[in-house]
């Protein structure tokens, strides 16, 4: 049986790793390649890195967090966020990226998968799909952390990505990311059953078994996760005060934010997983 | 010290390669000048991408002859990935394109179906590798000495090597019912279709044992 790769998302703002609600609302964390190395430790099987500002103006700390990251963590590291061009995408590989997550620039501009994928090959293009439900029922696009309505419909684009070469897909529920509600199952059935490329599925894990709910969709490929492992990770090392200037862990720590959020680490996490009969890579 | 070159043909993530390097102390450069690169101790031959095109630049840089002059020199020569698949004599991607030749082997697209399961492609996941023949450990004085059968490696790939000659496999992996050569070995050559410097600490393994190797610990 193939393996279910656990993949945790850091959302990066300027030097911080933050984490908002629907993907606004941002609070800092932390330092992220604190916790992609604690990840990488106990047994991440990928790094998904966004950058969730993407300000034009201050790339040079998103590189300087890959390149630090990349320095003590063996493991493929995605990065996404504000990539417009075959020179941004160069730009990310250059400084320790193994993969990049496209949204906006896709969706303006088609051909720049078909034209990555060239130069780049296609594992290393993963199209990152951001989804919100409508009163029809229907899920279309977003882009820009789910703020965006492109008018496109969440399986024209998916197949549409998949003709234009791209190796695998991240789809995120806008509505229940940071949630920690559960998966959109809905949504998630619906991309399945149309993805012949890796499928990562994102956006309102809460707990362990809403991992495991992913059992019942056969051709989901990974899962991607933050609330639960940043938590843990902040509630565990608190006194080290690994926060930066802007860390922001006190309403953490009084509970209110987390109520839905049962917090579990990597290593507890594939552990569940096993017993539960999900194949994952065990760590070393 | 050794000199170690990383070839860098324009394609590939050289950087994590490096990285895996610098983290077990083999002394690398990345370059794709010709004179450095016959002149080193061992090579590593990195790639990712679409086969053609690296055959493209290579014979654009003039580096064939040079990794093909190296690889009967005697020193240690380590293909990744692409990387891997261009040490072979051919690759089905668009119709026909040739290899280094160095070894026997075709690179042939993973099907989309195989019987009654349906292959992702590529296939991007944690599997695991087997010693060729049914042998219960790796062959010794290659990198995956230390490495136990069943071992989970990071791959990444559309294509897969063929037709290899059985005593040159030296591991297998199978993905959607397909068994096939994940890495190939003959005298100080070697190739591995997964990622050794995106394996965590598995991985680093085999560039340490690959040290071990350029510092003619092994013979």
């Amino acid at each position: 049986m193939k393996n279910i790769r656990i993949i945790p998302r850091l959302d990066i703002k300027g030097p911080n790793l933050v984490k908002g609600i629907h993907l606004e609302g941002l609070r800092a964390l932390g330092k992220p390649s604190d916790f992609a190395k604690k990840y990488y430790e106990d047994g991440a099987d990928e790094l998904l890195l966004m950058d969730v500002v993407a300000s034009l103006y201050d790339r040079n700390s998103l590189h300087e967090i890959i390149s630090e990251t990349s320095e003590n963590v063996f493991i493929p590291i995605t990065i996404g966020g504000g990539l417009r061009t075959l020179e941004d995408i160069k730009s990310v590989l250059r400084v320790g990226a193994d993969k990049v997550a496209l949204n906006t620039a896709a969706i303006k501009n088609p051909r720049l998968i078909q034209q990555a994928v060239n130069k780049f090959g296609s594992s290393t293009i993963v199209i990152s799909i951001e989804a919100i439900k409508q009163e029809n029922g229907d899920y279309f696009c977003f882009t820009d952390n789910g703020r965006e309505f492109t008018g496109i419909e969440v399986i024209d684009w998916v197949r549409k990505v998949q003709e234009l070469g791209a190796g695998e897909i991240i789809i995120t529920s806008v509505d229940k990311e940071g949630t920690g509600k559960g998966l959109d199952e809905e949504l998630i059935s619906k991309v399945s059953k149309e993805s012949s490329v890796p499928l990562i599925v994102h956006g309102g894990i809460g707990s362990k078994n809403h991992v495991k709910s992913i059992l019942e969709y056969p051709s989901v490929d990974a899962v991607s996760a933050a609330s639960i492992f940043h938590y843990d990770y902040v509630t565990k090392n608190t006194n080290k005060k690994t926060a930066g200037t802007e860390g922001n862990t006190e309403f953490l720590l009084s509970g209110r934010n987390v109520k839905n959020i049962e917090t579990i680490s990597l290593n507890d996490l594939k552990e569940f997983l096993f017993q539960n009969n999900v194949s994952v890579r065990k760590n070393k | 010290m050794k000199n170690i070159a990383i070839i860098d043909y324009g394609i590939g993530n050289l950087y994590s390669v490096l990285k895996a390097c610098e983290f077990v102390g083999i002394n690398a450069v990345i370059t794709n000048d010709k004179n450095k690169i016959t002149s080193s101790d061992a090579i590593i031959l990195p790639g990712v991408g679409a086969f053609n095109d690296a055959m493209n630049s290579l014979n654009r840089l003039d580096l064939v002859n040079p990794i093909v002059d190296f690889s009967k020199s005697g020193k240690p020569l380590m293909g990744v990935c692409l990387g891997m698949q261009l040490l072979l004599s051919e690759s089905e991607e668009f119709g026909s394109t040739k290899g280094l030749g160095i070894f026997e082997g075709i690179c042939k697209k993973f099907p989309q179906i195989n019987g009654d399961l349906k292959l992702k492609v590529p296939q991007i996941n944690w599997n695991s590798i087997y010693p060729n023949n049914n042998n219960n450990s790796f062959k010794t004085n290659t990198p995956l000495e230390d490495i136990k059968s069943g071992e989970q490696m990071y791959f990444v790939h559309s294509y897969y090597a063929d037709l290899v000659n059985e005593d040159e496999v030296l591991s297998k992996t199978i993905y959607g019912g397909i068994e096939y050569c994940s890495s190939i070995s003959k005298k100080k050559i070697f190739g591995f279709q997964f990622h050794p410097e995106k394996s965590a600490s598995e991985g680093l393994k085999i560039y340490d044992k690959f040290k071990e190797i350029i510092n003619n610990k092994i013979e």
